[in-house]
């Protein structure tokens, strides 16, 4: 089958459900889908809901083979709790697992010894990375199914729709109480909002809090609560602060990043939405936080005042709430101290569940009010579509995260990145893989040109004025020819069982799939 | 080709190491009137063999649309300079920059050599032309004689050789520069060339750069040596007119034009009278307002 | 045609540059290339072939041409190739 992104796609794929291809942006589902739930069990008065390891709550819960755990990624690359849940489940000599997680990082890497013996058997998640990205791309089969990549809002989708059914939800948490009441706000692991893990909690057919901090007296507010909670487990450590979350993630002194972030604040500036009261949305990368530098002196000089903002929240932004520059942030994941301090003590700093955040099948995530993001990509083709999730050699090496959420909900989004990287370009014919379809991106910023989709005539019209490098998308890709030539096409592998991954876009259509380089 | 040359924008001259491929690929982004690539200070004796040939297939191989400079190793002092022009003036770099000038002979040998190699390379005449840098007592005591050969298009200030040469270092104030600062720009001015003020190392104080280039713009130079981007865009702003200034000068060209057309005798702006050196002003702050994507090209339009 | 009389190397093992190393082949051997490059994928059998033209016109032959590439331009790599056989053949 072809999709709408001309990807031609297998009708079936080994191991998982007939999907529908990718039709468009906002399309209904073909039936009306209701959203599901949980079973129903009846708490008993006085219950000890605190137990003494892993393994006890394994056994509790009658986790058993072949069932689906999930786990969120707010420890980033500092997270223990899926390690040391790996671990007690290898222990009890439990297969086939279904790990169905937020995200994972460069610190899973040990998970191809589960996989190689046979205890995990399929993965779901946002992101891959290291030595488990490369794993599983040049290694398919060793799996049972191909990893299902998947947005934060398509995941939200997924669970709240019943498509991904979680038997135990391991959560960590840094600080809970003897109830089960959560937060990421206090703790010597914190880590701010726990957005992915509020979702998880509320749809999991059961919930067990990993925690280093179980504290006697009452947690307040709670981002998860006690209701949602089956069992508690005191550990260790969670995680290692330092990879948490760094102090304020400082401002790159990078000078192409630093150009970029300039550009891309011009871009903003001319575009027709930097006016008061206007949305924005800044990731955790390098030059979308010195967006934010750039996007403050233009608010200065121009006497506008912002709305809200929404991330993947950095201390940039919650300083620039903090200032007044903007009346509201809404906080997914907070990405450092700065951050987290402006959580605990603004009460401006909202926090959000992804769902609330992204989720495409809602009567309307916030994202469907932002007017700005900025995003990053590995590379982006002559059809504005956009692969964040495979490197250049064609291994698993990135996470979809909110890139397509965000891109088709906002009215602007724009693509920040490096014309050339080392000696690669970055506008190709195709993409390898497309995560985001073109017809959700706007504009194109590189060090050496801007290109503006050509479906937005009206950005064209605005960015005339703006005295910025405006070329199609065509002529910025010649340029990059014309420095370093055009590169071969890594070969990928044209048989079906060599697909390693599947990208779903965020309503659950498939976009493509991720097939493993020869 | 010479007299363009001398006419050209030249607000910033940016330090490029030669043998650094990274950062030549990538110098043009920061929006440099000029680029410098560096085959002298910043190499190493033992790499200058291939920095020279970094810089000579670079400026053959890369579609750069600002000026080109390389700054060469002294012809007469170092066994370097003679081979760097060997090398490089094949590549036609736009101007060759002579460090620690000090004699019109030094110019003169390099001339020479220009001169040879645009006539065998097929060049026309005045294609590749000289910016002389002064940081010796020695060369400022010449600069009147240097600024005056023909291939000369602008006198640099090189700072750091020339404090070290006073005996005396960098202040706040740049008291250390009064003398040579006047020095230089006078005899720029007096040959009819540009003067380029020295570079600002540290380049994280970026107010007590901001405060020289003001200083420096203020006294007349034509523009600044930088040596990281961020002071690039600095130089560029301090070197932007303002809207004020744009407007007026904008008008007064377009009076001028009228005048010269109509044959009109006396012609006034705004109640003043309008003359030479005014116009001449008015049409540097127009390029400078263009340089920085303020005027549309030909914005000139008569206001009466 | 040229030989060189000594191996020589030039060059950073640094993004955007190569390091390149010339060493004498017996003669009659002709010109040989040994590449290792972080974009051998994209541009393996182009820069091979960049390598093979540069050491022909800068006329030499009996060389073997070891590059580690980390993503230099093709003028990065010209340069640093003819700056090896420069140095391979001085004294």
């Amino acid at each position: 089958m072809k999709n709408k992104v001309g990807r031609e796609l297998p009708e079936q794929i080994y191991g998982l459900k007939q999907y529908r291809p990718y039709e468009g942006l906002f399309v209904d589902p073909p039936t009306p889908v209701r959203m599901a739930g949980r079973t129903l069990r009846v708490g008993r008065p006085g219950a000890n809901k605190v137990l003494a390891s892993l393994e006890e709550a394994i056994e509790a819960t009658g986790l058993s083979d072949g069932m689906t755990i999930s786990f969120h990624h707010h420890f980033r690359d500092g997270d223990f709790v899926n390690k040391l849940v790996m671990t007690a489940i290898a222990a009890k000599g439990l297969k086939d697992i279904t790990i169905a997680t937020s995200s994972l990082n460069d610190c899973h890497d040990f998970l191809i010894d589960y996989i190689e013996d046979g205890t995990v058997t399929a993965i779901e998640t946002s992101g891959l990375r290291g030595k488990l990205g490369a794993y599983l791309t040049k290694n398919p089969g060793k799996l049972k199914r191909p990893v299902i990549v998947r947005s934060h809002g398509g995941r939200a989708r997924a669970i709240e729709s019943g498509e991904v059914k979680i038997d135990v939800a391991f959560m960590g948490v840094p600080t809970c109480d003897r109830f089960g009441n959560a937060t990421g706000r206090e703790g010597k692991s914190a880590c701010g909002a726990l957005g992915y893990a509020m979702l998880d909690s509320r749809f999991a057919e059961q919930v067990v809090l990993v925690t280093d901090n179980l504290i006697e007296g009452y947690v307040f507010p709670y981002s998860i609560p006690h209701t949602d909670v089956n069992y508690i487990v005191p550990v260790e450590a969670i995680g290692d602060p330092a990879g948490i979350a760094s102090g304020i993630l400082k401002i790159t002194k990078n000078p192409i990043q630093l150009l970029l972030a300039e550009q891309a604040a011009k871009v903003i500036e001319y575009s027709g939405y930097f006016k008061p009261g206007f949305s924005i949305q800044l990731g955790g990368g390098g030059s979308a936080l010195a967006v934010g530098r750039f996007i403050r002196e233009k608010m200065v000089k121009q006497n506008i005042k912002g709305g809200f903002g929404v991330g993947g929240v950095t201390g940039v932004f919650s300083n620039l709430l903090e200032e007044g520059f903007f009346e509201i942030c809404y906080d997914t994941q907070t990405f450092d101290t700065t951050a987290i301090k402006s959580l605990k003590e603004n009460p401006r700093h909202v926090e959000m569940s992804s769902s609330f955040y992204a989720n495409p099948w809602s009567a309307g995530p916030i994202i469907n009010n932002l007017d700005v993001v900025i995003l990053g990509a590995t590379e982006v083709d002559l059809d504005f579509n956009v692969n964040v999730i495979t490197n250049s050699n064609g291994l698993l090496m990135g996470a979809s995260g909110g890139h397509s959420d965000i891109a088709a909900a906002s009215k602007l989004s724009i693509i920040v990145m490096p014309l050339i990287r080392g000696r690669l370009p970055m506008v190709r014919d195709r993409v390898q893989n497309i995560v985001t379809p073109g017809e959700s991106v706007d504009v194109v910023v590189t060090d050496r040109g801007i290109a503006v989709n050509p479906r937005r005539q009206d950005l064209v019209d605005n960015l005339r004025k703006s005295g910025l490098k405006l070329m199609t998308i065509e002529e910025l890709q010649a340029l990059a020819h014309r420095y370093i030539g055009k590169p071969k096409e890594i070969a990928l592998s044209s048989d079906d069982k060599d697909i390693v991954a599947v990208v779903e876009y965020r309503d659950g259509t498939l976009i493509d799939v991720i097939r493993k380089p020869l | 080709m010479i007299e363009a040359a001398k006419a050209r924008l030249r607000r910033t001259m940016m330090f490029v190491p030669g043998n650094s491929p990274k950062m030549i690929n990538n110098a043009e982004l920061y929006g440099a009137d000029s680029l410098m690539f560096d085959v002298e200070d910043s190499i190493a004796v033992s790499q200058k063999d291939a920095a020279r040939l970094m810089v000579k297939y670079a400026l053959k191989a890369l579609p750069f649309n600002c000026e080109t400079v390389v700054r060469i190793n002294h012809v007469t002092q170092t066994p370097f300079g003679i081979d760097d022009l060997n090398a490089i003036l094949p590549s036609k770099p736009d101007l060759i920059r002579l460090p620690k000038t000090e004699s019109v002979e030094e110019v003169r040998l390099v001339t020479k050599m220009i001169e040879e190699v645009e006539a065998r390379e097929g060049f026309p005449a005045g294609s590749i032309n000289i910016i002389c840098a002064i940081e010796s007592v020695r060369g400022l005591y010449e600069v009147r004689a240097i600024a005056k050969e023909p291939r000369v298009v602008a006198i640099a200030l090189g700072g750091e050789d020339f404090i070290a040469d006073l005996r005396t270092q960098r202040t706040e104030r740049g008291i250390e520069f009064y003398h040579a600062r006047s020095e230089i720009l006078m005899a720029a001015r007096d040959a009819g060339i540009q003067a380029i003020d020295t570079v600002y190392a540290d380049v994280n104080n970026l107010e007590g750069f901001c405060r020289e280039v003001t200083d420096i713009k203020d006294m007349g130079f034509d523009g600044k040596s930088v040596v990281h981007p961020t002071q690039v865009t600095a130089v560029h702003e301090i070197y932007t007119p303002t809207e004020k200034q744009i407007a007026h000068a904008v008008k007064v060209l377009a009076c001028y034009k009228d005048a010269v057309e109509n044959n009109k005798g006396v012609i006034a702006v705004d109640g003043k009278m309008i003359d030479g050196p005014i116009v001449v002003r008015a049409e540097r702050i127009v390029a400078q307002a263009k340089a920085a994507g303020l005027l549309a090209e030909e914005g000139c339009e008569d206001e009466k | 045609m040229k030989t060189i009389r000594k191996e020589a190397s030039v060059g950073f093992v640094e993004s955007n540059d190569a390091l390149v190393t010339v060493r004498p082949n017996a003669a009659g051997q002709g010109v040989t290339v040994g590449l290792t490059s972080s974009v051998k994928r994209q541009y393996g059998e182009h820069l091979e072939n960049l390598v093979l033209e540069t050491v022909k016109a800068a006329g030499y032959t009996d060389v073997h041409v070891e590059v580690q590439d980390k993503g230099a331009w093709d003028y990065a790599l010209q340069a640093r190739v003819v700056a090896a056989l420069n140095r391979g053949g001085a004294e």
